[in-house]
């Protein structure tokens, strides 16, 4: 069992001079977290030659109170609750002598409510990923998950519209949402996007959306894409009976331009703004601020995520961004496929979805979820799935993702053969159909290609994407995967 | 006459299926009483994307957990209203969720007009729309022949 090396001799511990951080008080192996505690479990690489220990004494040192050397300064301050607090530290499996993978540890590290400002993304992350990824004692660090106590969640206000709110505001209830990326995503002029907007919106999606990039280009200027979807969006309404929306990107260079460009928005009667993850943690705030004053349902592209929640050893979790946003307050997220053509293991993309949806996410260490999590009533972000999948997959899509989701088909939209409008029907067919399926207790996930067939056979626009996309599969290994050992249940 | 496909709104669950036969609304129903769910029959003949309530056909029906009963009142309601839209919501009660989770259409008029797309035109090249039924020329109750 290990034990504590804090030296306890307050005129030892205050010695000018360079001691380690376990000898500082950032290592308690007795420490039991309180429930106002935050908690977040880091994956460590430590330097050769550094123990795991005082790598995690070290990482809860620097992202809390500490810096390199001793000061006197400390006591004049409660120091000691101040200091975050490595408790346990756990080799994770598969990693370390005897395999071929340098020694990594699950590192739990508690830190006080009271390190943190309240409802402030950017103080929270200040904090945990601030300095301490540069952070030379370790070679790589990952932060995996992170507990957020009920406490500190109550000073987020939260998506300002979430689920259910969204669908009674569309009058879309028990199946998931279709939408669309309007392609190619650079180069149309303001009409020719709303061509394809309109197209979408006719055939029967429920939303297309901006692109990322798509922000105030030479060839499109911001006000005209607004002008020109706005036309499509309640041309389509007229003709299909149903809300539509359009994502209008905010995306700007300033908070003042994306304020102007929402308000445009609002002016116009968009059902739905647009930014992107690069605008930052405190300009998502402040979106999110401005989204609840106007009954603006807020979509949040992952833009840049991938730089570092990709790779296993060094980052952040993605799942530790999707909490992040739930509490900045997001009403979408981008957040995986499975099927698609962009990164997913089924395990974690299940982890995530939980985490955005649930309003009590348990322990789920297949999952990646290594903390019961109480959202205490925060409302539920809405998943977007997008990138690579078309109708042929909707049986996998409703199995893996559920059905408060967006099944964003762009390519699998626009690419159809017989057309834009074409294409959404099929994808609305295929998703109706399949939900008629499920309800009735069919094993649609067997079923799935005969049902589709069986709408195929009077919908002929689904026949033509079944016939175009049937064998497109994106199976590569995933980087981002659970590392546990399922717990043994003994036998009584 | 409406001229997307299928020539009809395309509001809830199933509108882009062939309409269901009273075999195929039994097993939705099913399912929402499966899931808890009380389910509500309502009609109306304003088909507006906005128009929230329809009038209801009865309350919920919280009590009634016979498929075969609550497709008798969706009969009735067919019956009493043959020239409406009557849709079927089910609501789920538990906290988080407050909120239907079914929403489909199980009758309409023979004929949908649908709509008329009004457009204000405002200073700079800025646009109010505003949709409305041309249905709703006519007075409630008198607008499906």
């Amino acid at each position: 069992m290990a034990k504590s090396e804090t030296i306890t001799d307050a005129k030892k511990r205050y010695q000018s001079g360079v001691i380690p951080y376990k000898q500082m008080g950032y290592w308690e192996p007795d420490y039991e977290p309180k429930e106002t505690d935050l908690i977040s479990l880091f994956r460590i690489t430590p330097q050769p030659g550094v123990d795991p220990e005082e790598a995690a004494a070290a990482v809860a040192g620097e992202s809390s109170t500490a810096t390199w050397t001793v000061v006197w300064t400390d006591r004049l301050t409660a120091c000691e609750l101040y200091r975050a607090k490595a408790y346990r530290v756990d080799p994770v499996p598969g990693t370390g002598p005897g395999t071929d993978k340098e020694a990594q540890y699950f590192a739990y590290i508690a830190y006080d409510l009271d390190l943190f400002e309240p409802g402030s993304i950017a103080n929270l992350t200040a904090s945990i990923i601030g300095n301490v990824f540069g952070f030379k004692a370790v070679k790589a660090l990952r932060l995996e998950d992170m507990r957020i106590p009920v406490a500190y969640l109550k000073t987020f206000d939260g998506p300002p519209t979430g689920i259910v709110v969204e669908r009674e505001r569309l009058d879309k209830f028990g199946r998931p949402l279709l939408g669309a990326t309007t392609k190619p995503k650079l180069g149309l002029s303001g009409r020719n996007y709303g061509r394809v907007v309109y197209e979408a919106l006719r055939g029967g999606l429920d939303f297309v959306k901006d692109d990322e990039n798509i922000n105030s280009q030479p060839f499109m200027h911001w006000r005209d894409r607004f002008l020109y979807c706005m036309e499509a969006v309640n041309r389509a309404s007229a003709t299909t009976g149903e809300v539509k929306g359009h994502y209008l990107n905010v995306t700007a260079a300033t908070m003042e331009d994306i304020y102007e460009r929402a308000e445009f928005a609002k002016e116009l009667g968009s059902v739905i703004i647009m930014i992107d993850l690069v605008i930052g943690y405190t300009a998502i705030q402040s979106m999110s601020k401005w989204a609840r004053k106007n009954d603006m349902i807020l979509h949040l592209h992952r833009a840049g995520h991938g730089t570092y929640t990709r790779q296993k050893t060094h980052g952040v979790s993605f799942r530790v961004i999707a909490k992040w946003m739930r509490m900045a307050g997001v009403d979408h997220i981008h957040a995986g496929t499975v099927v698609g053509k962009l990164e997913g293991d089924p395990n974690m993309i299940a982890g995530i979805y939980d985490t955005l949806r649930d309003t009590h996410t348990p322990q789920n260490l297949e999952h990646g979820v290594f903390f019961d999590q109480n959202w205490a009533s925060l409302n539920k972000v809405m998943p977007v799935a997008s990138g690579g999948i078309h109708a042929g997959q909707m049986h996998q899509l409703l199995h893996y993702l559920g059905e408060d989701v967006v099944l964003q088909f762009g390519g699998g939209t626009i690419g159809h053969p017989q057309g834009i409008q074409a294409g959404a029907t099929a994808n609305r067919v295929a998703l109706e159909a399949m939900i008629q399926a499920r309800n009735e207790g069919r094993d649609y996930i067997n079923e799935g290609p005969k049902i589709l067939d069986e709408a195929a056979r009077w919908c002929t626009p689904l026949k033509a994407a079944l016939d175009t996309w049937k064998d497109i599969t994106f199976d590569y290994a995933s980087t981002d995967t659970p590392d546990f050992v399922p717990t043994a249940t003994p036998s009584s | 006459m409406m001229t997307n496909i299928g020539n009809r709104i395309t509001q809830g669950q199933f509108s882009f299926l062939p309409d269901l036969t009273d075999e195929q609304i039994t097993a939705q129903i099913k399912y929402a009483l499966k899931n808890d769910w009380a389910v509500n029959v309502e009609y109306t003949d304003d088909p507006h994307p906005r128009n929230t309530y329809w009038e209801m056909f009865g309350m919920p029906m919280f009590d009634l957990k016979d498929p075969a009963g609550i497709l008798m009142e969706i009969n009735e309601c067919r019956k009493t209203f043959p020239n409406h839209y009557i849709r079927v919501t089910a609501f789920d009660s538990t906290q988080g969720w407050e909120t239907p989770r079914m929403s489909f259409i199980v009758n309409r008029p023979k004929e949908e007009p649908g709509f008329r797309l009004i457009r204000e035109e405002r200073e700079g090249r800025n646009m109010r729309y505003t949709i409305q039924p041309y249905a709703t020329d006519k007075p409630e109750g008198e607008r499906y022949g």
